[in-house]
């Protein structure tokens, strides 16, 4: 190549460089410094993260980009190496195994909410506040989430199992077994099944519970506790350290996440 | 007024669905046609092979589809690894990784009628076409390709309806990530997850409407021709 031919290449590469980061910075808006936050949501929890996502981004100045899903498939696409930066799973065993697994950063992990589990219809006076219409069998069928797969589920397993209902439900088929929560909702809020087992966070408004309901003692099932965890392959530990820590400690936070129907670790 | 329908996400989501499936009928067109003409036409044994595993994508679960892609494609699969050597990024999570999944997914709708089309074609035609000295190629483009065009047409339009509407394998293989991979039956999924009905109203209607029409178009473009065709 001549000496002219390369030097005009050379200057055509910078043109197109110049051209590409214009390009870029108008892509990216006045606001070029925010980073973006790739966060796997469980799907319980995916509505209550929309409302918290706009205060966070006013709050910080970065933007949350929201994956919804299930805990199980989520920790498959991590291990294949899924671009998220924050796991917000719907149990706590997943973000410890990932951490132990070397894919989670040690000590970024915590409980940023507790579930509550609710016997739920949506029409007045078929569930008791005491829980005793399970016992009634007057019903035709029950909705529950897949103990196997959803925390919820098994909740309402353990449930079932303490009063010692299980084996007969089973046997008499009356449980309609959802594939998440989100279903065994859908059954009950569809007249399809005539309760369900469901999150307190689906069917309470912050005040008050539509229809009618049971809350079994918190006794009778393990915590629903649903862990958050950086992720190693983050590139953008401050910011997403930055979004937990927020999560956590920050009273409007706290406050929505409360009127979701969810508790929170003191 | 759109933005006021439609969230910004919506949009998103739609330009990927509608990115996702015009380059996965193209790309499906040009890998089908000579397979497709291949199973019509050869006297191999190698033939019920073929026409088996064309079928396949048709048997396993869509989120398994999904799954054995993401094993494939992730960056301990063959296919990641490929892509290492080659000193690229493995495809999955990628909007290029849910083209090679789309096109996997809906295969069995283009080679179908594709090669339908061929055999109705018959050998007859071709061969009054040799007589008149015309080379393979070209007895394949003028006379093959025409005559099949009904097949085309029903390929085209099977495989790009079922991509707007696959799920299984895009949220597997993609991760749901917005601008990226999130496509709009996914936003659709997550607006019912978030019990947000009237968001997944709007986009499922949308969808409904947009390849009822698109199918319309088709079908009553294809329909004029051949009545032209047969008048002539």
């Amino acid at each position: 190549m001549t000496e002219p031919a390369q030097r005009s290449m050379r200057l055509g590469a910078r043109r197109l460089a110049v051209l590409c980061l214009l390009a870029l910075s108008w892509l990216s808006g006045p606001a070029a410094r925010a980073e973006e936050l790739n966060v796997a949501v469980a799907a319980n929890f995916f509505g209550t993260l929309q409302k918290l996502a706009p205060k966070f981004e006013q709050a910080s100045g970065n933007k949350l980009l929201l994956s919804s899903g299930s805990s199980g498939q989520f920790y498959t696409q991590i291990r294949q190496g899924a671009p998220f930066d924050v796991l917000l799973s719907a149990d706590s065993d997943r973000p410890k195994q990932l951490e132990t697994e070397g894919l989670g950063i040690a000590g970024s992990r915590f409980t940023y909410a507790i579930g509550t589990l609710v016997l739920w219809s949506p029409k007045a006076d078929v569930v008791d506040r005491d829980g005793k219409v399970l016992r009634g069998g007057a019903y035709h069928m029950i909705g529950i989430a897949d103990p196997r797969n959803a925390p919820y589920g098994a909740a309402a397993q353990q449930v079932l199992t303490a009063l010692g209902l299980w084996e007969t439900l089973n046997q008499d088929k009356k449980l309609a077994v959802g594939e998440n929560i989100n279903q065994a909702w859908q059954f009950a809020a569809t007249g399809n099944v005539d309760m369900a087992f469901v999150a307190l966070s689906q069917v309470s408004d912050g005040n008050a519970i539509s229809g009618s309901s049971w809350l079994p003692p918190q006794a009778l099932y393990t915590p629903l506790q649903q862990d958050a965890v950086i992720l190693t392959r983050t590139g953008k530990r401050a910011v997403a350290e930055a979004f937990l820590k927020w999560l956590r400690d920050d009273p409007q936070a706290i406050a929505t996440i409360k009127a979701a129907g969810y508790h929170v670790a003191e | 007024m759109i933005e006021s329908f439609y969230s910004p996400d919506d949009l998103v989501a739609l330009w990927i669905s509608l990115k996702l499936a015009t380059l996965t009928v193209a790309l499906l067109l040009l890998l089908c046609t000579p397979l497709a003409w291949w199973l019509a036409t050869t006297r191999s044994r190698l033939r019920v092979v073929g026409e088996a595993m064309a079928a396949l994508p048709l048997v396993l679960p869509p989120t398994v589809l999904g799954f054995y892609l993401l094993l494939f494609l992730g960056p301990y699969g063959w296919g990641g690894r490929l892509m290492h050597h080659l000193g690229l990024q493995p495809l999955s999570f990628s909007f290029g990784g849910l083209v090679i999944g789309s096109m996997l997914y809906s295969m069995p709708f283009v080679i179908q009628p594709l090669q339908g089309a061929f055999q109705a074609v018959g050998a007859r035609a071709l061969e009054v076409a040799a007589t008149l000295r015309a080379p393979p190629w070209d007895r394949f483009f003028t006379v093959a390709v025409p005559l099949a065009r009904r097949g085309f047409i029903t390929g085209s339009v099977l495989a790009f309806a079922h991509t707007l509407g696959e799920f299984g394998v895009v949220l597997m293989l993609g991760g749901n990530i917005p601008g990226r991979t999130q496509t709009a039956s996914i936003v659709i999924f997550n607006h019912v997850e978030a019990l947000d009905y009237s968001g997944a109203q709007r986009l499922s209607i949308t969808l409904l409407v947009a390849c009822f029409i698109l199918l319309l178009i088709v079908y009553g473009a294809n329909r004029h021709r051949a009545e032209v065709a047969a008048v002539a």
